[in-house]
């Protein structure tokens, strides 16, 4: 479904990635995992046109998302949620909720998505009014989820969602992404330094080192892999 | 008392004015923080179209208040494109360079915009007609507040109101906040940051240009240097208030008048611009972020 062939992106004269690829089928889980700076960030931010890749091509069913902009990109329905979630910290909940769907016109689906996600995460319900930048780590990330969802993503991209956050939390929110991938179907893109996690969850996996690729798998297999285990597992 | 409540009105309607003006820098401050330094410009271009329209008009046998209305609508729609085009020429090319290159580039933007006023014009101070007669019920007061303050206050706060509407209420206004706050986030749910921006130097350049307008026919000339003092005057009341705060911009500029109207009035007009902006200079040390200005934290 998505199909990432050779990037090559820069910051300035610096190579954050050096001929990354990647593929997603549809209905797939698949983690991306790698230490600080590896460049796991920035390919989603490739991905999403935020810093395109200086060359190399990014396909979605087929056609070539190059020379999109970044609400173009949007619209096709690969929709992020970042790191450090970048909720809107002065727009109350249902406004943030509301950004998600920017780009939709249909007021009916929208109020139904709205339901859906405060059913997902009640505490959105409580909270709705309140202003984004008020809510606790946990909460931010789940309507950081939520608001990615109100686009009715084809693609999620995910990352780092259990960035500083409560173990118990974090399997909540692995949970969910679970089902949101068996109920709807979607596409899921993880990019995690919690490799553990991370692999129990995806079907299979990317480890990425100074901006290269180095080992692709099923994510059974990479949970069973030495380097693996030494290296991102711990053990 | 009497002379108190004069001063004081005078002090709402001036301050006002540079609220309408400070409100264009705030708000593209808030967007792109930057300082758009030919803000002013936009409002001196505004009053200058809107004497062009005004003598057209009166060719045409126009008279007094149609006039008002239709050269303000003439001079914002100028305005508008004016301040369209100074983003897009200007500072959208300088967008993810150093913070002092649009800097500069706004400098040279508003030296440029007044020389070309100049070379089109001319260096007099061209008279700009009364356009708001004296109303007949304001007579009883008009020793208080004049009928072309009436109208200025009357103006701003409808255009003040049409601007919060738009802001807290529409899904534009809404797209506005969201880019003010994280611009990369906004893209990424879609909106699209550089038609947000053009739209916030828009409205900035039409507030600019009804307060050009406004004045123009409150003073009764108009000068291409007009926009300097005034943009200076207005930038200041951004500052007072808090830069990037549209409240701020609001009260920073009515505290602004009062101060220059009092000072004024008590002390002596030769001292006005010395209050104001020791004004400033002490909000400055005391606090600052401006008034409602606050210095941003976020949660991670």
């Amino acid at each position: 479904m998505l199909k990432i062939q050779n990037i090559q992106t820069y910051y300035g004269n610096i190579q954050a990635l050096k001929d990354v690829s990647i593929e997603i089928k549809e209905g797939e889980i698949v983690a991306l995992i790698g230490a600080n700076g590896a460049g796991k960030t920035t390919t989603l931010m490739s991905i999403c046109g935020i810093t395109p890749p200086r060359s190399g091509d990014i396909l979605l069913d087929g056609d070539s998302l190059k020379g999109m902009g970044a609400e173009k990109i949007v619209q096709q329905g690969i929709i992020q949620v970042p790191e450090g979630r970048r909720i809107f910290p002065d727009l109350t909940v249902l406004e943030n909720l509301e950004m998600g769907a920017f780009l939709r016109k249909n007021k009916k689906l929208i109020q139904q998505d709205l339901n859906y996600v405060m059913t997902l995460f009640p505490i959105l319900e409580k909270r709705r009014s309140q202003l984004g930048g008020t809510l606790s780590g946990g909460e931010q990330q789940m309507l950081a989820i939520s608001r990615a969802l109100m686009a009715r993503p084809r693609v999620l991209l995910l990352d780092e969602p259990s960035l500083g956050l409560a173990p118990l939390i974090i399997k909540q929110i692995f949970e969910i992404i679970r089902q949101i991938n068996k109920e709807s179907n979607t596409t899921i893109f993880l990019v995690e330094q919690n490799a553990n996690q991370a692999l129990k969850l995806a079907d299979r996996g990317y480890v990425m080192e100074n901006g290269r690729i180095t080992l692709v798998d099923s994510a059974d297999n990479l949970l069973a892999n030495d380097e693996v285990k030494k290296a991102y597992l711990g053990i | 008392m009497e002379y108190f409540l004069e001063l004081f009105f005078g002090g709402l309607t001036r301050g006002s004015i540079y609220a309408l003006i400070a409100l264009g820098y705030t708000m593209v401050y808030g967007i792109i923080q930057l300082i758009n330094f030919a803000h002013g410009e936009i409002y001196m271009i505004g009053a200058f179209v809107a004497l062009i329209v005004a003598g057209v008009c009166t060719i045409y046998g126009l008279s007094g208040v149609s006039i008002l209305i239709l050269a303000g609508i003439i001079a914002v729609i100028y305005a508008c494109a004016y301040g369209y085009t100074l983003e897009k020429v200007a500072y959208r090319p300088l967008r993810g360079a150093p913070r002092l290159s649009p800097l500069i580039s706004a400098i040279g933007m508003s030296i440029f915009l007044q020389n070309y006023v100049l070379l089109a014009q001319t260096s007099d101070f061209l008279p700009f007609p009364r356009l708001i007669p004296d109303f007949l019920f304001m007579e009883p007061v008009a020793h208080i507040i004049g009928s072309p303050e009436l109208v200025i206050l009357i103006t701003t706060f409808i255009t003040m109101i049409l601007l919060t509407l738009l802001i807290k209420k529409t899904k534009v206004g809404k797209a506005m906040r969201a880019t003010q706050q994280d611009m990369n986030m906004a893209r990424l749910v879609g909106v699209n940051v550089d038609r947000i921006i053009s739209l916030t130097f828009v409205i900035g350049s039409a507030l600019a240009a009804i307060g050009g307008v406004l004045v123009a026919s409150y003073i009764g000339q108009v000068n291409f240097y007009i926009g300097f003092l005034a943009g200076v005057k207005a930038f200041t009341a951004a500052v007072l208030g808090g830069i990037g705060s549209i409240p701020g911009a609001v009260l920073g500029g009515l505290i602004l008048g009062w101060a220059e109207s009092f000072a004024a009035g008590y002390i002596s007009s030769d001292y006005e611009d010395v209050f104001t902006f020791g004004l400033l200079v002490l909000i400055l040390i005391l606090r600052p972020a401006g008034l409602l200005g606050k210095s941003h934290k976020q949660k991670v």
